[in-house]
């Protein structure tokens, strides 16, 4: 079972990679391969990534004193409103799903691309669309409406390009639940002989639940955006207090959406988190029944606490109650996944490459975040933190400190498989530590700083909040410093880096049964599935020290 | 500013932070023992180690996954029994309270006091009683924070919402405004002044511009036409509005409603929308005619009429 | 990876697997649709809620003559299209082609008709908006969701007509073998868009006319 040789069985080496097929512009505007299609996304976020860090950059910059140094009030506004805008539907929520996801889906499940190829290249033009009209929007001055768009600022009185902004948002929105289909359609039809359900790897679990969400969360969204646009831009008044219109009803609509978001933005980050707990302990991942239930209840409750954005907005005291109570039990899956993860490293042969180190830092970043949550969903604790630094904090841990970080994670240990190349692991290893230093030096004094009532969203401040903003901008030249790093020795590494082997990480699933690059249709032969994920070690039996090759990989002897 | 950041200005704020700071370390100690268990398990298991490994433990099983599954789900939704608690103990406002009324724009908070005198960016109230803000918006939503009270609520347009406290402790606070509004939303921030009952009652008679709020809004009541048909001598059937404020009102379409200062601001504004049973929906709209001002002087007004009972 | 097929395509290992997969990703999409237009509906709802009486007056000005005729339109254009599906079934190349035919033919008699609708309201001053021609001001409410739903349901019928198009034209030419998988997943967003409408019609024209 675990002989080099037969493991290795599957593939011809003279077979090209993916890489290699088509080396002209039009091969790659023209794909239908799921993994070049990943990589045609990999180039879009990590641009937005950027133009969304640039953002931030010059806010924290401006917010090092008191008073407005080189932004106008306006530009202040409209810097927040581009971060906000880029960073949620132009970065995170696509990130891992059509990166990762898009690359390593099909191949964790044994086929040989996503249910519908074609749907997937126009999901990235669509994805690109969108982000023109952002874009142009960007440059017809910007918006000032915050990303949350509320009416009747947004439809009535904000003099920024509402529309473009609103459209391009729209528009991605479509990228997204074409994305959505495809998966869902790929996780039921495609399986190969033999990958049952509860044998799937946590990963293709997380992209699973993740579309669900998506695809029934983002209409909501873009209906909210059409009315937005239709009282803008036709005159049609839907949200105008004047006419019998309820402006918090866009609240409703908008959030909505938006709390199930931040699920589709954590899910596929706990099940990159999940693959590599279980490579680098070299041990099964703790009650993966249990951890799939858990996902599952994440998608479906978080559908239902929505209101918890609303517990000052003139929602009745009786809605809170209800929103409060539903907000403590969605946060108890969450719980039982940090305790498996935990239970995970028990008896097992750790190692602490870069994936993991980013994978632990996801791990408490997260028990962070996900804690402060319940503070939230106190109302009177929420009615004197909401709209302060203290949800900015909270959210930021989430998303940044556990998405991101997971994103990163993942990235370095799919490195190999995607490029066939090595990264340096000592680079890797200073870069996840910096940025977990970096992370928390920029937020933990935001906690502080709401509690202490500084509110969100503001250009100028009173005095006595400086030296936590200070504290919190040196942060953030640490994260910049720590985020630009792997950009440049991964880059480095496409040049440079060692080649990797087939499976330089000795880990079960399919993905790693064939070559780094995979050719074009990823298996020379259909694998046959025997064993369930994770098989690191014999059954009844601890992980060996010295053996590096799994038990079983998931694809064994048909 | 008076005192620590964010300040303590009432005992509500004193029992927040008392809960806040209980919330903080339960979560201090949940954190810390899952970094010491991810810590040690990492040095304990490092590869090579000579810890043993081997089979997980027989305790480890199906039940215990379930135990501390129910045991999380319990532990939270105590935490939400205990936190309603204190929440339900302010959903209901005060009696009597001290009325304040606030008005949002863009980019100032225009407070009036119920003596009539007005202030700009500074609302000054008394500590020891009840106090209520009534408070609505003239054009986007935007929000009123007072930090040192731990109390906040968006100030929409088109509705009133509502704040109440009691304070206890004489200062001058931050006020902000914390809903972005626009340009000048970090800007549209003022001062909370607290002050003793007697130094609240010099201050607010030393004032200029007070005036017998009721007594003004008599006269626009009077000089809109609004007695034409809403005086008991009129031929027009429209409802008698004695004693109006907070009774029950039957209406058209079945509901019963309590004549609040919204419903009263609807009937005035958008009068078909909630007609009362019996009557015909004749009233026209005063928006335009009426504005913020107005309202808080026709409110007066309408509060201040005895129900009929209390007529000799 | 044995069968071979002028319709089985990449990465399919049979054609009944993809068959079945093209429905199945139609109804994933066919639930992203009901929360789309749900949204739409809930705000629909909760503003009639607030203001029975001025929707019932808006409601007035809404011509259930054009309702009627569009809503019979459809309809049969659903038959056809089932039609064709159940023709593509059984090999009938012809029937099949007439069929949808058909259903392009009837899709874009709805759109004419549509269109005179629409002129007809806007000339009675329908459009919301400081010229909008009824009282109170909530009734511009109802108004506004009218040309916003009917709005998206013609894109959406546009879109159904455009895609009917490319596979009648591409069966005609030869170039779409009948056994394609194509037909069902096309008749069911058909279908969809007709089931849109039928909860518009009560929604925008029976309201006050029970």
């Amino acid at each position: 079972m675990s002989d080099g040789a037969l493991i290795y069985v599957r593939h011809q080496d003279k077979e090209e990679n993916y890489l290699q097929a088509g080396h002209t512009l039009a091969s790659w505007l023209t794909t239908t391969d799921h993994k070049r299609i990943a990589i045609l996304y990999a180039f879009a976020i990590t641009f937005f990534f950027f133009i969304g860090g640039l953002a931030v950059g010059l806010i924290r910059l401006e917010l090092m004193s008191p008073g407005g140094d080189f932004l106008t009030d306006d530009a202040y506004n409209r810097l927040f409103t581009l971060h906000g805008i880029v960073m949620v539907w132009f970065f995170l929520v696509p990130s891992i799903p059509t990166t990762l996801g898009n690359f390593l889906l099909p191949m964790m499940i044994g086929a040989k691309d996503v249910a519908f190829p074609r749907l997937n290249l126009m999901s990235w033009y669509i994805f690109i669309i969108g982000a023109c009209f952002a874009i142009l929007s960007i440059f017809a001055g910007g918006v000032d409406t915050g990303w949350t768009f509320y009416t009747p600022f947004s439809t009535m009185f904000s003099k920024g390009d509402v529309i473009a902004a609103a459209a391009g948002v729209f528009i991605v929105g479509f990228s997204s639940i074409a994305s959505g289909v495809n998966f869902i359609t790929t996780v039921h039809m495609l399986r190969a002989p033999g990958m049952t359900w509860f044998r799937l790897p946590l990963f293709v679990w997380a992209m699973y639940a993740t579309s669900i969400v998506m695809v029934l969360a983002t209409p909501v969204l873009a209906m909210s955006l059409l009315l937005i646009i239709a009282e803008r831009w036709l005159g049609m008044p839907i949200f105008n207090p004047a006419n019998g219109g309820d402006p918090l009803l866009f609240q409703h609509l908008f959030w909505f959406y938006s709390h199930p978001a931040v699920y589709i933005m954590v899910l596929p980050a706990m099940g990159v988190v999940s693959e590599i707990f279980a490579c680098f302990a070299r041990r099964r991942v703790f009650g993966y029944a249990m951890m799939v239930y858990a996902m599952m209840a994440i998608a479906v409750i978080g559908f239902f606490v929505w209101g918890h954005h609303m517990f000052v907005a003139g929602q009745s005291q009786y809605a809170n109650l209800v929103f409060s109570f539903l907000s403590f039990i969605v946060a108890v899956p969450s719980a039982i996944k940090v305790f498996n993860w935990t239970a995970t490293l028990y008896r097992g042969q750790i190692t602490f490459e870069a994936p993991m180190l980013y994978a632990l830092g996801f791990l408490g970043l997260f028990t962070v975040g996900g804690l402060t949550g319940l503070f939230l969903a106190s109302v009177p604790i929420d009615v004197h933190v909401t709209d302060t630094y203290f949800v900015v904090a909270h959210f930021h841990y989430i998303m940044v400190g556990g998405s991101v970080s997971a994103f990163f994670a993942g990235l370095h240990y799919w490195w190999p498989k995607i490029t066939g190349r090595l990264y340096s692991e000592a680079w890797a290893r200073f870069a996840a530590i910096v940025m977990f230093l970096g992370f928390n030096t920029t937020f933990m004094p935001q906690f502080i700083m709401g509690y202490g009532g500084m509110p969100r969203r503001y250009h100028v401040y009173p005095p006595e909040f400086q030296v936590w903003h200070v504290m919190s901008s040196v942060g953030a030249l640490v994260l910049f410093v720590a985020y630009t790093l792997p950009l440049i020795y991964l880059t480095w590494s496409l040049f440079y880096g060692r080649k990797a082997g087939d499976n330089p990480w000795a880990a079960t699933g399919l993905e790693w049964q064939t070559a780094s690059p995979p050719p074009t249709h990823n298996f020379t032969e259909l694998p046959q599935v025997t064993a369930p994920p994770y098989r690191y070690h014999p059954e009844h039996q601890a992980p060996d020290a010295e053996r590096r090759q799994p038990e079983t990989v998931q694809g064994g002897e048909p | 500013m008076t005192g620590a950041f964010p300040g303590d200005a009432s005992i509500y704020a004193g029992e927040w932070d008392r809960f806040f700071a209980i919330l903080i370390a339960i979560s201090a100690i949940i954190v810390a023992a899952i970094f010491i268990v991810i810590v040690g398990f990492s040095i304990r298991y490092r590869r090579g180690s000579k810890a043993k490994r081997g089979m997980l433990p027989e305790v480890i099983t199906n039940e215990l996954e379930l135990s501390w599954t129910a045991a999380t789900a319990i532990a939270f939704i105590f935490m939400f029994w205990w936190v309603a608690m204190t929440q339900l103990k302010n959903i209901i406002p005060p009696e009597h309270p001290l009325e304040i009324h606030v008005l949002a724009k863009q980019w100032m908070w225009k407070v009036q006091q119920p003596n009539g005198v007005r202030e700009i960016d500074e609302l000054h109230a008394p500590v020891g009683r009840a106090v209520e803000l009534i408070m609505t918006s003239q054009d986007v939503i935007h929000s009123l924070f007072l930090p040192a009270l731990r109390l906040k609520k968006d100030v929409l347009p088109g509705r009133y919402t509502y704040l109440w406290f009691t304070a206890n402790k004489p200062g001058i606070y931050h006020l902000f405004c914390s809903e972005l509004c626009g340009t000048g939303h970090s800007r549209m921030t003022g001062r909370l002044v607290l002050m003793t009952p007697a130094d609240y009652a010099r201050w607010s008679a030393a004032q200029p511009g007070a005036e017998d709020l009721a007594a003004a809004g008599a006269k626009i009541f009077g000089s809109l036409g609004c007695s034409g048909c809403h005086a008991p001598s009129s031929s027009v059937h429209a409802p008698d509005l004695n004693g109006v404020f907070g009774h029950k009102v039957q209406l058209a379409d079945g509901r019963t409603v309590t004549a609040d200062e919204a419903y009263l601001r609807d009937s005035i504004l958008l009068p078909q929308k909630d007609v009362v049973a019996g009557f015909e929906p004749i009233m026209p709209s005063f928006r335009g005619i009426v504005d913020d001002d107005d309202m808080v002087k026709l409110m007066a007004y309408l509060k201040s009429l005895p129900s009929k009972r209390d007529q000799p | 990876m044995s069968e071979t097929s002028p319709v089985l395509r990449e990465p399919w290992p049979s054609v009944a697997r993809q068959r079945m997969a093209v429905s199945f990703g139609m109804w994933v999409f066919i639930a992203s649709e009901v929360l789309f237009f749900g949204g739409l509906f809930l705000a629909y709802a909760v503003y009639r809620l607030l203001d029975a009486e001025a929707f019932r007056i808006a409601a007035r000005e809404t011509d259930v003559f054009y309702g009627t005729t569009n809503t019979a339109i459809l309809l049969t254009s659903s038959l056809t299209m089932a039609m064709a599906v159940h023709g593509a079934e059984r090999g009938f190349r012809r029937m099949t082609i007439r069929c949808l035919e058909a259903t392009i033919v009837l899709g874009l008699v709805f759109i004419v008709v549509k269109g005179l609708e629409y002129h007809d309201d806007l000339a009675k001053g329908l459009w919301p908006g400081p010229d909008f021609a009824l009282h109170p001001a909530a009734t511009q409410l109802f108004w506004a969701f009218y040309w916003i739903a009917t709005g998206l349901h013609a894109v959406h019928l546009s879109i159904g007509i455009g895609i009917v198009s490319v596979i009648t034209i591409r069966l005609a030419r030869g170039t779409l073998p009948i056994q394609a998988t194509a037909f069902e997943g096309v008749a069911l967003y058909w279908h969809l868009v007709d089931t849109i409408w039928i909860i518009l019609l009560p929604m925008l024209y029976l309201v006050g006319r029970a």
